[in-house]
């Protein structure tokens, strides 16, 4: 993909976001913190590519391993984000039954 | 030109991924989309986190797929360390901590972004990224050069010798040279995801109380803010040209000072704006991460999450009719503004009630509008709260909550606290959809809330709250102001008229408890 592609994903996408995010409820604006938070850990993309490679070399050794760390640091992000944001989400479900 | 002949460069280099796993990628920002768009009503938002947990699911997927994997073991153990941890803190934590956990998941993408750009810095064949050609070059030109300024043998030796150890050098390399514009991607990831992370430290530290909250000011801060930012975009331009291990070591440190120079300014009740700041920052650091690996799901999500936090930055301001850039500059609420409320202070009368006289006079309400603040997140007061409604309720009482936007130390703090203590959603309702009720209000109940009821935001000009949309109460037949003591005032330091006006009555106690006292007086 050249850069001009990528550009116009990414200014398409900031409208995208700039839409949706104003048709969020203020009720919500908290478990919206924590998924977006969930999802912008989808940075493990990057991290799993650095450990996933077999680099030789000093360099590519050290590479590997920050990668492995910033796997164990989103995955903290993309699990505990999306659970306590489902905890939050089923609390606002109670209300619906009664 | 130029950037035709990136994109030539960035197109071969990126060849190597398949166009199914670019599908996958978009499906995966798709369903990202989705997952925001869930949260439009509390009815659909389940599904909305799901779509975003398939999204994730494929985009990890996809990844691990289209990737040689040198050792999965490795990897899976990352995965299980991190999501174990991740689940447990998500069970546990208590819905009144939301803030400081949501400000410590900020510091964590932050500082995955950081290791990310890092790894790639280290090995950009692995990330597509390397400039193949630009690697050759200058190891070329330097024998090249060496053999050609003189013809002896001792030179020719000396030029085999070099370019030995240049082979030697590039088995070891660590870092072979990177594309011009990659460079400036990762240096401004690094960057953006360093800031991230030392600022949302700040942030949890403040949140968590494990810091002061009140903000901690240094001289000639706005220069040294400046300046540290200036040197950091200047040194990811110097990036592209040297790629040295200093170049990048420097930006990332000045990166971790200047997040912690631009947050330490901010006090307490500023945090909704900060939090949600860095929410947009952590969004942008991986919407850059995205450009370096050319990978839409990133792309996407990091402008959906960088356009969120902004926009919630952007409410919270309004909420408190402060510009943006005064929130950012810091320093609200460190000295008592001196124009204050004008008059020297005087004493002026208030009357205090007890918890059988607030029973007495709700049961007699027919409408009550409750307020809830930050006072009543301290005091976990939620659940006695409702429990009060409930019991108002059967008596016949029309029971309403009003929440300011700022209300809490995050946005929609209150709403998750009292969706918590199962106060039923419809009953919640925004500023500007309540605030015309107070006329007909008999009862208006502010619990741990101060400025957003402050007359002062609309009639005293000299007031630094001057302007922020408050709640009328003044208008309600009755206020019931529960405080800890008459001493404190809000975050602001401003006086409040509230506490003076003939139909106040203050019920000064713990929330909690004072509540709890309620409810035993009107079950009476």
């Amino acid at each position: 993909m050249d850069f001009i592609s990528i550009l116009s994903i990414f200014v398409m996408a900031c409208f995208v976001g700039y839409y949706v995010v104003w048709s969020v409820t203020p009720a919500l604006h908290t478990p919206l913190m924590a998924v977006t938070n969930a999802i912008s850990s989808v940075i493990v993309v990057g991290a799993l590519i650095a450990s996933a490679a077999s680099g030789l070399g000093e360099a590519a050794g050290i590479s590997k391993w920050l990668g492995l760390g910033a796997v164990v640091l989103a995955s903290i992000n993309i699990f505990g984000g999306f659970a306590v944001t489902a905890r939050m989400l089923a609390m606002y479900k109670k209300k619906e039954k009664k | 030109m130029v950037l035709s002949l990136l994109s030539a460069a960035a197109g071969a280099a990126h060849a190597a991924v398949p166009s199914w796993a670019m599908l996958a990628y978009l499906v995966s920002g798709v369903l990202f989309i989705l997952a925001l768009r869930g949260l439009s009503s509390p009815a659909t938002s389940r599904a909305g986190n799901r779509y975003g947990m398939l999204g994730m699911t494929i985009a990890v997927g996809t990844t691990l797929v289209t990737h040689e994997v040198a050792s999965l073991p490795e990897i899976i153990g990352a995965l299980a360390i991190g999501g174990g941890i991740g689940f447990i803190i998500a069970r546990r934590i208590a819905m009144t901590d939301m803030p400081q956990l949501v400000a410590a998941f900020h510091s964590l993408v932050g500082l995955a972004a950081v290791l990310v750009g890092w790894a790639a810095y280290l090995n950009p064949e692995a990330f597509g990224i390397a400039d193949v050609v630009a690697q050759a070059v200058p190891h070329a030109s330097n024998i090249i050069a060496l053999g050609s300024n003189s013809s002896d043998p001792a030179a020719m030796t000396k030029v085999f010798e070099e370019s030995l150890r240049m082979a030697q050098l590039k088995a070891e390399a660590p870092a072979p040279a990177i594309m011009l514009q990659s460079c400036i991607e990762l240096g401004l990831g690094i960057a953006i995801g360093a800031i991230t992370f030392s600022g949302s430290v700040i942030a949890f530290l403040k949140l968590a109380g494990k810091m002061g909250g009140a903000p901690i000011l240094l001289p000639g801060r706005h220069v040294i803010n400046l300046g540290t930012l200036l040197a950091i975009l200047g040194l990811v331009a110097y990036f592209t040209q040297d790629q040295s291990l200093w170049v990048i070591g420097l930006i990332t440190v000045l990166s971790f000072a200047i997040g912690f120079l631009l947050i330490i300014p901010i006090g307490g009740a500023d945090m909704p704006v900060v939090v949600s700041m860095l929410n947009s920052y952590s969004g942008w650091a991986a919407a850059a991460m995205g450009f370096t690996l050319h990978n839409t799901a990133m792309i996407i999500t990091g402008a959906l999450v960088g356009s969120s936090g902004a926009i919630l930055s952007y409410i919270m301001c309004k909420a408190m009719n402060r510009g943006f850039l005064a929130v950012i500059a810091g320093g609200f609420g460190a000295a008592p503004e001196a124009g204050g409320s004008g008059a020297p202070k005087e004493q002026r009368p208030w009357k205090r009630g007890s918890a059988e006289d607030a029973a007495f006079l709700l049961k007699e309400a027919e409408n009550v509008i409750i307020i809830p603040g930050y006072g009543m997140a301290v005091s976990q007061a939620q659940h006695a709260l409702r429990e009060m409604g409930d019991v108002l309720k059967k008596e016949g009482v029309s029971v309403k909550y009003a929440i300011h936007p700022v209300a809490g130390r995050m946005p929609g703090h209150m709403n998750v606290l009292l969706a918590e203590a199962n106060v039923p959603y419809d009953d919640v309702f925004e500023l500007e959809d309540i605030n015309a009720e107070f006329g007909q209000c008999d009862v208006a109940f502010i619990i741990g809330a101060n400025d957003v009821v402050n007359p002062a935001a609309k009639s005293d000009k000299s007031s630094p709250i001057y302007g922020m949309p408050v709640f009328d109460v003044d208008k309600a037949k009755t206020v019931m102001f529960i405080k800890r003591s008459m001493g404190g005032v809000g975050y602001s330091g401003v006086d409040n008229d509230v506490f003076y006006m003939d139909q106040t009555m203050m019920l000064l106690a713990d929330a909690k408890k004072m509540v709890e006292d309620i409810v035993k007086s009107l079950q009476h």
